[in-house]
């Protein structure tokens, strides 16, 4: 039987693939990669592209599609971290600024200081009103 | 009688309620099943992820990524997940009561704080209070997407990368089961190494294009990925948590109708014995 090597592809919104392989082909940033069993431990970032799967017994490649990602390998183990989202600096750049102007937004005309009194007052209001309602509840069933 | 028919509407009124309830209580029930599931798809790309970051810590790149040095706290970050909509019981509260003591000790030691809200509850409650809030994400809705997550957690690791910020906590709610969510704080940044150094075999990984770029990229997305998974958690909770408040309104409701119907029958044999009473005393009269 010839040498297989296990294959993971994962997003962060679901499993892809697992499973074994003969030969695994993964669109690196320097160019594309086949990864054969036992491969010297190896990270690198995927661009946009396609990973093949060579499951070997005689059939299809499976093709997965990857719009980026980081690729793993270790001698008798492929990992695919796939992302699920398109992913550039400027972008995320943007999405930051973004994020932050929000927050900006929600911030104006209110003190810096956290007050840590009226903090505990009002979630002690809540809790106790908490207590209440978990206490009318046992009395009437009791 | 005057009483019976407040009694009355008032029966109504509790009942109109008691729909609104259980009608929540289905959808949340049905949304937490989608909910688990979410969660569980998320499970193989933080296990995957955890691995390679294990692996990582035992190989000895010649370059320290920040992210893995320890440094003296001077401020500190939490990133704070909630849920955007109330009605879910003790769930946010519990969370915000377990931060702002631990926040407490904080001041208490003199280092200062800064927050990143996700979900409109924590906006408001730390907003209301003045908190330093840098970034904050709102209306997630029930899919969260990872790129929804992405500009709100950048803006804590620059932060973090710049010095401003000597280390990052998540808090949220973690789900153990539908009736049981514990709020739960976790560091991100330093990544803490719960691996013993083994120093058996040295190795290191061929990196491409360079080591710094890639543990960048790699090390971004892992601290992207506990929190988009903490907030896919926090989601479940919130659904969860929802379907057991309404349902104990529900029961609420269902109790102090049959209680109401009592008071209003017994309200409304009086009237009867009364009238009849009256009716009788009048003809002995004549």
């Amino acid at each position: 039987m010839a040498m297989t090597i296990h294959v993971d592809i994962v997003s962060a919104e679901g499993e892809i693939f697992s499973g074994v392989a003969e030969m695994v082909y993964a669109p690196a940033v320097m160019g594309e990669v086949g990864i054969a069993p036992r491969h010297t431990p190896l990270v690198t970032q995927l661009k946009p592209g396609e990973v093949r799967v060579d499951t070997g017994s005689g059939k299809d490649m499976q093709h997965f599609y990857v719009s980026g990602g980081i690729l793993e390998i270790q001698p008798h183990v492929v990992t695919v971290l796939a992302d699920t989202a398109i992913r550039a600096a400027d972008l995320d750049e943007a999405a930051a600024q973004e994020a932050k102007r929000r927050a900006e937004e929600a911030m104006a005309d209110r003190s810096a200081e956290f007050e840590y009194a009226k903090a505990q007052s009002e979630l002690a209001e809540a809790v106790a009103q908490l207590r209440a309602i978990e206490r009318i509840r046992k009395g009437k069933r009791g | 009688m005057a009483g019976a028919k407040e009694i009355r509407t008032q029966i109504g009124s509790i009942k109109n309620t008691s729909k609104i309830t259980k009608a929540m209580e289905m959808v949340a029930a049905s949304k937490m099943r989608k909910a688990q599931n979410r969660m569980a798809a998320t499970r193989p790309y933080a296990e995957k992820m955890r691995k390679v970051i294990g692996h990582l810590f035992h190989a000895h790149p010649e370059y320290k990524h920040t992210f893995m040095i320890e440094r003296e706290v001077k401020r500190v970050g939490y990133i704070i997940v909630s849920s955007d909509r109330g009605l879910c019981g003790g769930l946010n509260n519990n969370l915000f009561r377990k931060l702002v003591k631990e926040l407490k000790e904080h001041r208490d030691a003199g280092t200062e704080v800064e927050f990143c809200t996700i979900g409109n509850k924590a906006l408001g409650f730390f907003g209301r209070f003045g908190g330093n809030i840098v970034s904050q994400a709102t209306h997630l809705g029930d899919m969260p997407h990872i790129e929804d997550l992405i500009g709100t957690v950048k803006v804590m690791l620059d932060a973090y990368a710049e010095g401003k910020i000597d280390r990052i906590y998540i808090a949220y709610n973690n789900f153990v089961n539908t009736m049981t969510q514990s709020p739960t704080f976790e560091q991100l940044v330093p990544i803490p190494s719960t691996m013993e150094e083994d120093l058996k075999h040295h190795w290191d990984y061929i990196y491409e294009p360079d080591s710094k770029e890639v543990l960048d990229n790699l090390l971004g997305r892992y601290v992207e990925s506990l929190v988009y998974q903490a907030v896919v958690e926090n989601g479940a909770c919130e659904q969860s948590a929802r379907m057991v408040a309404m349902k104990s309104a529900s029961d609420n409701a269902k109790n102090l109708i049959d209680e109401l119907q009592l008071i209003y029958n017994k309200a409304r044999q009086a009237a009867i014995t009364q009238e009849i009473s009256e009716i009788v005393g009048g003809a002995a009269a004549v």
